[in-house]
C-alpha cells in the first residue's frame, strides 16, 4: 500500500536505486530485503564489491538470507535489532569518507532510526535513498512522558511507558525518528474510545 | 521592486592596493555606526557613477573582511582590462573619501553549518567569500580546510595572510610551477559529512563538481557560486510587453540596465546570473539567446522561452519579453 504525504512532516519514501559512490551501505529489515534485490537487477558489474549490507530479519527468518548473501556484498551483518545494530552502524560512519552511499529499505521505524543516526553524521536526509517494505508499524513517541513505544500499529495505543492512550499522528520527527503520540482522552481518562488495528 | 536591495550609504575609508592586478576597498557607514551583519559567502552590489546624476553601473562583489566586524566592510577587485569597465572604474576612479552606495548584503554561497568539515576550494579572486567564510568558521572552532590555486606567487591573493592566519589548513598551489589539486584523492580523503565549496573560474567550477558528483559526493554537499560579468555584444533590440515599450540594448550595456534605462523597474539582486531574481519570460523570438547565466536549466536555455537579463544577450531579428 503506498503511503500518502498527509502533513508536510509525514515522510515519503522512494525506489531504490544505484547511486554513483565509492561505498555503499544497505540498511534493511524483513521485507526491505526485496527493495536490495531489486535494485540488484539494475546495478552495474560488481556495485556490491564495495558494499554492506545489515539485515535485521526480524519476522522474515532466513527467508531473504540466502538471496542477499547470493549478492557477495563485500560485507554482510545479520542482527536481532535496529537498536542492536545502531553502534555498529555510528562506528561506521564515524570513520566513513565521502562517497558512502546510503540505502535504507523496510520498516518506518528501521529507516528512521538509521537515518536518525546518519543525519548525526552529517549526511543530509535529501541525499539518502529510502524505500518503505513491509508493516507499517509506527515508531510512536508520547509527548507526555517522552517515552517512544516501537511497532505500534493500532489507533489509539496505550503509551508503553505512562499508560496514557495516544491518538497516533501523522506528525513526523527526523530528529526523533517518531510520529507524535498525544492523548486522546486528555479531559476524561474514563472514556472508552475503541481500538482499531491500522498500521498493519 | 528590488527585493533585498535597500541601500546602504558609505564612504570610502582605504583603497589598498593588493597586487597588480587586485585592489581592496574599505567601506564605512557615512552616517556613522555599524553596518548591516552578514554571513562568510554574502555579497554586496556596488553602484558605480561616472559622474553625478549618471546612470549607475551596478557589480557584485563578495564580501572578504571578518563577519565578526561590521565597522566596516571590505571588498577585493581584480582588475578586468578588456570587461565593461566596474573593475577599472573602481580601480581608477574610487578614492578615500569617496560617497558611494552599495546594497545590503545578500548571501546566496551560505556555508551549511551542519557539515561536520567544510572544504573549500578557490581559483584566483574566487577567494574573497572564502577569507569571510574562513573568518567566521575560525571565530566558531569550525572544521575547515582551503585549497588556492592562482596562476603565479606574486598573484597569490591574500595566499600568505591565509597561510599566516591558518597555517596547516591553507594549502596553495601555483600553477606556473605546476602545482595541481589532486582533486580526486582529496575528495575521496574527505570524512563523511563533509560539505564543499568552490568559487573561481567557470572551467573550475564545472571540474569539480563534475568530480565531485561523480566520486558519489550528494548535490545538496556541493556549493560553488561564480558571478558573470555581463558580456558587451552587438546592440538588438527587444519589445517589452508588459510596460509596452521598445528598447535598443547598446554594445556595453546589460538587457536589464537597457530595461532599468527605459524606465522599467524589474526585479534584481545579485546581478550575475545566479540569484535567480530577474528570470524573464519570453512570449516569442527569432534569432539566437547567448545565455550566460547559472541559474536557468540547460532545458530551460535551450527552450528559448526563459532569459536572465542580467547577464545574456540575443542576437537576432526580433525579442519580445513578458516585461
Amino acid at each position: 500500500m503506498p503511503i500518502e504525504p498527509t502533513i508536510k512532516s509525514r515522510p515519503v519514501y522512494g525506489t531504490l536505486s544505484p547511486q554513483p559512490g565509492t561505498d555503499h551501505l544497505f540498511i534493511a529489515d524483513a521485507e526491505g530485503a526485496e527493495a536490495i534485490l531489486d535494485l540488484a537487477k539494475s546495478a552495474p558489474p560488481g556495485f556490491f564489491d564495495a558494499a554492506e549490507i545489515v539485515f535485521i530479519p526480524r519476522a522474515s527468518g532466513d527467508g531473504y538470507l540466502a538471496a542477499l548473501h547470493a549478492l557477495k556484498p563485500a560485507r554482510f551483518y545479520e542482527g536481532p535489532s535496529i537498536g542492536a545494530a545502531l553502534p555498529r552502524l555510528k562506528q561506521t560512519f564515524a570513520t566513513a569518507h565521502m562517497g558512502l552511499r546510503l540505502y535504507l529499505s523496510g520498516t518506518e521505524g528501521l529507516i528512521g532510526q538509521a537515518m536518525q543516526a546518519a543525519l548525526d553524521a552529517g549526511i543530509d536526509h535529501s541525499s539518502i535513498q529510502t524505500e518503505h517494505r513491509g508493516s507499517l508499524a509506527r515508531r510512536v513517541q508520547c509527548v507526555h512522558c517522552k517515552g517512544v513505544t516501537e511497532d505500534v500499529t493500532t489507533q489509539p495505543v496505550t503509551c508503553s511507558h505512562c499508560g496514557l492512550l495516544l491518538l497516533v499522528r501523522d506528525h513526523y520527527s527526523r530528529r526523533l525518528a517518531a510520529f507524535q503520540g498525544v492523548c486522546i482522552n486528555a479531559e476524561d481518562q474514563s472514556e472508552k474510545v475503541p481500538v482499531e488495528e491500522v498500521f498493519r | 521592486m528590488s527585493a533585498g536591495t535597500t541601500k546602504l550609504d558609505v564612504t570610502v575609508a582605504d583603497v589598498v592596493p593588493v597586487n597588480e592586478l587586485v585592489t581592496r576597498f574599505h567601506f564605512r557607514p557615512t552616517n556613522g555606526g555599524h553596518l548591516p551583519t552578514f554571513s562568510g559567502g554574502a555579497h554586496v552590489v556596488v553602484e558605480m557613477r561616472e559622474h553625478e546624476g549618471a546612470t549607475p553601473r551596478l557589480n557584485p562583489y563578495s564580501l572578504m573582511s571578518s563577519p565578526l566586524n561590521t565597522a566596516e566592510y571590505t571588498i577585493s577587485v581584480r582588475r578586468d582590462d578588456v570587461g565593461r569597465g566596474g573593475s577599472l572604474f573602481m580601480h581608477r576612479q574610487v578614492k578615500p573619501g569617496d560617497r558611494m552606495v552599495i546594497s545590503y548584503p545578500v548571501n546566496l554561497f551560505s556555508l551549511d553549518l551542519r557539515a561536520k568539515k567544510h572544504l573549500m576550494i578557490a581559483g584566483g579572486i574566487g577567494i574573497t567569500p572564502f577569507m569571510a567564510q574562513t573568518a567566521q568558521l575560525a571565530s566558531s572552532s569550525g572544521n575547515f580546510e582551503l585549497h588556492y590555486a592562482c596562476r603565479t606567487a606574486s598573484l597569490f591573493t591574500y595566499g600568505d595572510v591565509l597561510a599566516e592566519r591558518y597555517g596547516k589548513r591553507i594549502h596553495l598551489y601555483h600553477d606556473d610551477r605546476g602545482e595541481k589539486i589532486e582533486l580526486a584523492r582529496l575528495l575521496a580523503s574527505q570524512p563523511l559529512g563533509t560539505h564543499l565549496y568552490i568559487c573561481g573560474p567557470a572551467p573550475m567550477i564545472d571540474w569539480v563538481r563534475n568530480t565531485a558528483a561523480a566520486s558519489g559526493w550528494p548535490s545538496e554537499t556541493v556549493h560553488y557560486e561564480h558571478f558573470s560579468a555581463p558580456k558587451p555584444g552587438l546592440p538588438f533590440d527587444v519589445t517589452l510587453a508588459v510596460s509596452d515599450k521598445k528598447i535598443r540594448v547598446g554594445e556595453q550595456q546589460s538587457l536589464l540596465e537597457a530595461i532599468e534605462a527605459a524606465g522599467v523597474d524589474p526585479p534584481y539582486l545579485c546581478r550575475g546570473g545566479v540569484c535567480g531574481q530577474c528570470e524573464t519570460n519570453v512570449i516569442s523570438s527569432d534569432g539566437k539567446f547567448l545565455h550566460n547565466d547559472h541559474w536557468l536549466s540547460e532545458e530551460e536555455h535551450r527552450s528559448g522561452k526563459k532569459i536572465m537579463p542580467c547577464v545574456s544577450r540575443f542576437e537576432g531579428r526580433s525579442l519580445v519579453l513578458e516585461r
